[in-house]
């Protein structure tokens, strides 16, 4: 069974369509990357997907029911979002705002219990995060403040993780351990569908590649078949070079095209 | 290691706030004989402990003291004490409500002009003599919680830029439908003396507990603790809801069914206070700011903290409108701004770096 399905999606916004006859569909486990230029309509996608937009046409499933006939409590306990650039309370720390992703599972007055902090504790150091436990979020770095809101979703032990573009702010070596780790989730079962202006982490890491364009759905499968220079060239114009990567299986590399700049 | 994790700064270890609350538990009966015993005339507080602890064991009549001491004290010191102590509760605890659903920490029933509303709703019904009741409630504290829910609903309508409430807007609306609220109130007390001779007119202005008695404590007891109580059974969704609604909402928080229902039990609170105090400012400003300064901003630690400092706040207040002119009183509202409006200001003044 699918996690998360679009059928013929289509969304308008004030009559201006942002998204069009969009299908795909995400299974337990696997790591999806939704590409495309800026305007495509990444993030309404996500917004949709997480149930705070509703659909004018086609339908959309999470874990077999529209988001909106789900409980938000329930749907918590399945679904964690890792929003784009979102605010958190400068005078939270970080402990504070990690245990936020046990909401979902708190009893009696919002008490955590000892299951829920072990929880929230590891998600912190699965982020890399333990050192940070007693700063203010106001104190922190971009970069920092992403693995915070990354901490929080996994405390949330969701099935299903919605990330949009969570590598914003982070150096190299930062993306490449957050993506690992997304990786590491995916292999225990959790199916991941995450945002990503770089082409080439997408390329790493995700098991599918999905090219979004003009809110319509360019292409949808396994990096090598998608990071092709025809379907790219339509979405992101003429100024890429793509190079299969003899180190890593022959997953395609997209360069800037110095010529075509 | 672990601990570290679970004990993260100054003020915010479960031992500080458990040490912080007893002492708050500690100081309110103190702060109550104290302001129980102050007064024209002079009774030393530890008669007053006596004098409560005979009355609890069952009136027995000693002799060791005036026969007027347990008449001032029971029928007009203590019911004014107590119900002191109520009204900053729950004025702290609705500012504290007010700041986590407007996102803003300058909030407060009183400068978002709730206060306001519900006074001009007592005014209302009470220059128009109504006399109908619904559900147990009198006309005064209905037409009172209509005006609190109709000026929150004017503010939150007003203040809301894309879905936050700016600090300037919010104030500025605040004050503007205040100062409407204030004007209706004050054109009806001018409009029919005759109606509010056996009530302090200026009472609905700028507060005060001159009307303090049994009845009245006893009036209000149920409105607070249905509107208290539903605050702090939501006090973690107030912790949530300091993110962004879609945020909140991916937390698992209804967010529009919590926000209404927070709005309704504030209201309801402020309008069940202000039926019996008027409007009194800043204690619902002032107090969970003090509050989250020192304690970090855990609703849950907050609201009960801020209801003991805002009881034990407004009970000193009272003293001091009380006795500083005897025997003329001062109105309390002028006690709690003279206090609080240079902390407003103070505040306004490093909104750069929020405190929030």
């Amino acid at each position: 069974m699918h996690v998360l399905e679009f059928e013929g999606v289509g969304f308008s916004f004030r009559d201006v369509p942002i998204l069009r006859e969009v299908s795909f569909a995400v299974s337990p486990g696997e790591f999806v990357a939704l590409i495309g230029p800026n305007g495509a309509g990444k993030s309404t996608l996500v917004r949709l997907a997480a149930g705070f937009l509703r659909p004018q046409r086609g339908r959309i499933r999470l874990f077999g029911r529209p988001p909106q006939a789900w409980r938000q409590r329930e749907l918590a306990r399945l679904m964690a979002l890792v929003p784009q650039g979102a605010f958190l309370p400068p005078t939270y720390t970080v402990w504070e705002s990690v245990l936020l992703g046990r909401t979902p599972y708190l009893g009696f007055l919002g008490w955590a219990s000892a299951q829920d902090n072990r929880i929230a504790r590891e998600a912190l150091q699965q982020v890399g995060g333990a050192h940070l436990a007693e700063r203010l979020v106001g104190e922190l770095s971009g970069g920092e403040r992403q693995r915070v809101l990354l901490a929080r979703a996994l405390a949330q032990q969701p099935r299903l993780l919605l990330l949009d573009e969570p590598t914003t702010h982070l150096d190299i070596h930062h993306q490449v351990s957050v993506l690992a780790l997304l990786s590491e989730v995916c292999a225990g079962g959790v199916a991941v569908l995450a945002v990503l202006h770089d082409l080439n982490l997408a390329s790493t890491f995700a098991d599918r590649v999905v090219l979004l364009c003009d809110g319509r759905l360019l292409a949808d499968g396994p990096p090598a078949e998608v990071l092709r220079h025809e379907l790219l060239a339509p979405a992101y114009g003429n100024s890429l070079k793509i190079f299969p990567r003899p180190d890593d299986g022959g997953r395609p590399a997209v360069l800037p095209n110095p010529e075509r700049a | 290691m672990a601990s570290a994790i679970s004990s993260p700064r100054a003020g915010r270890r479960p031992r500080e706030r458990l040490a912080a609350l007893s002492c708050g538990l500690l100081a309110l009966p103190a702060v109550a004989a104290l302001a129980a015993a102050w007064g024209p005339a002079e009774i030393p507080p530890l008669a007053v402990a006596k004098l409560c602890w005979s009355q609890l064991a069952g009136g027995t009549t000693s002799a060791s003291w005036p026969s007027s001491w347990p008449l001032i004290l029971f029928q007009i010191r203590l019911p004014r004490v107590v119900l002191g102590g109520l009204v900053g509760m729950t004025l702290a605890i609705a500012g504290a409500t007010y700041q986590a659903l407007f996102r803003n920490p300058l909030a407060d029933p009183y400068l978002i002009g709730v206060s306001s509303g519900a006074s001009l709703g007592a005014t209302l019904a009470t220059y128009f003599t109504w006399r109908f009741s619904w559900g147990g409630l009198n006309a005064i504290s209905l037409a009172a919680f209509a005006g609190a829910l109709l000026a929150t609903a004017a503010i939150y309508f007003l203040a809301r830029v894309g879905g936050r409430t700016p600090v300037t807007v919010l104030i500025l609306a605040g004050v503007a439908l205040g100062a409407i609220c204030n004007a209706g109130t004050t054109f009806l007390i001018f409009a029919a003396k005759d109606a509010f001779q056996s009530m302090h007119a200026i009472t609905w202005i700028m507060g005060s507990l001159a009307l303090a008695d049994w009845d009245r404590a006893r009036a209000i007891l149920p409105y607070l603790l249905v509107g208290l109580g539903v605050i702090g059974w939501h006090a973690h969704t107030l912790n949530v809801l300091q993110l962004d609604e879609e945020q909140a909402q991916a937390l698992g928080v209804a967010v529009e069914r919590s926000k209404r229902l927070l709005i309704i039990a504030a209201s309801l609170a402020t309008a069940a206070v202000v039926s019996v105090s008027g409007v009194i400012g800043f204690v619902g400003l002032i107090v969970p700011h003090v509050v989250r300064m020192l304690w970090g901003p855990d609703h849950r630690f907050l609201l009960p903290m801020s209801a003991l400092v805002g009881a034990v706040a407004l009970i000193l207040a009272d003293g001091v409108a009380r006795n500083v002119f005897a025997p003329r009183e001062l109105p309390l509202g002028v006690v709690t701004a003279l206090v609080g409006a240079p902390f407003f200001l103070h505040l306004l003044r490093r909104q750069k770096r929020e405190v929030f």
